[in-house]
């Protein structure tokens, strides 16, 4: 159960500022709040560590594997624009 | 592979793989209308700008043809390029007015704020009504990378166009919030703003995931 002070942030507040946070986009004020919070509150660092753990994920997303003979297709078009100019 | 670590922690892999050549050297060779440079950039970034496309258009044709215009653009406008950006901000920009052309869309009105949660998760007194569980780190290093890519795929191609447009561009393409916004053309706030949901999307599919693991 969390005590709570007179400023301190609600858990749907502190949720809302996560991605400001990460960008390191708070104010010096916003973000002591929220750090207070997160200490405070188990589910909100949770939250926070599910996000960091999605965008990690997310960045190891591999690009699909190019069509066959698509780099030989766009060099002849390449071809017929440098001509072209 | 290359790593970027920011301040606040999060670890970002970039998508593109080690270079042999840098995209500025290939850039002096493509200016003297050397192909091989062309076809190497086609191969560094036809997926990347394909996948982009087909995130802000639902016909796969559409998306090819406004690809396959940004070449055009590319090879018309190569002397111009300054390399005021880098070479990738510089395609992405020039493939997104494409597409918009397009689809002609609004993109500078001012987002509303939504709540990123599901409203119904909170109590009375706003704070979570169920306990939000630990991913266990280990949990998501035993499980297979490779199995979860199909589920985040599905879930970045559930999301709202916009908000999949910046995922695709910050978290997958690893570019910075400032280089994003030039791509599409929108502001800092906006681009927060779509992020946060899309982030939150993201987080609220692969949760499921977890569950079943």
């Amino acid at each position: 159960m969390l005590s709570l002070r007179r400023r301190d942030l609600l858990c749907q507040q502190a949720i809302e500022l996560l991605t400001e946070y990460l960008e390191g986009n708070l104010s010096r004020g916003q973000k002591r709040r929220l750090e207070r919070h997160l200490l405070a509150c188990p589910n909100c660092s949770n939250y926070l560590e599910q996000i960091r753990i999605t965008v990690r994920l997310t960045g190891a997303m591999e690009a699909e594997e190019l069509a066959p003979g698509a780099v030989d297709d766009l060099t002849e078009l390449y071809r017929r624009w440098r001509d072209e100019d | 592979m290359s790593e970027n670590v920011t301040a606040s922690g999060v670890c970002r892999r970039r998508s593109t793989l080690r270079h042999v050549e840098t995209d500025a050297e290939l850039l002096g060779r493509l200016q003297s209308g050397d192909e091989q440079a062309f076809a190497m950039f086609v191969k560094r970034y036809q997926m990347p700008m394909l996948r982009l496309a087909c995130s802000m258009v639902s016909d796969q044709a559409v998306a090819e043809e406004a690809v396959q215009d940004t070449w055009i653009g590319v090879v018309r406008g190569i002397d111009r390029f300054e390399g005021r950006s880098s070479l990738k901000t510089w395609l992405f920009s020039i493939l997104v007015n494409r597409v918009r052309s397009a689809r002609a869309l609004e993109h500078q009105r001012r987002l509303p704020r939504k709540p990123s949660v599901d409203p119904d998760r909170f109590d009375a007194s706003g704070h979570w009504a169920e306990p939000v569980e630990s991913w266990d780190d280990a949990l998501a290093e035993r499980m297979d990378a490779s199995a979860l890519m199909p589920v985040l795929w599905g879930a970045l191609n559930g999301l709202p166009p916009r908000q999949r447009e910046i995922v695709l561009l910050r978290d997958v393409e690893g570019l910075s919030s400032d280089e994003a916004c030039d791509v599409l053309g929108i502001r800092a706030g906006n681009q927060r703003i779509l992020l946060h949901r899309g982030r939150a999307g993201l987080r609220e599919i692969l949760a499921s995931e977890m569950k079943k693991a």
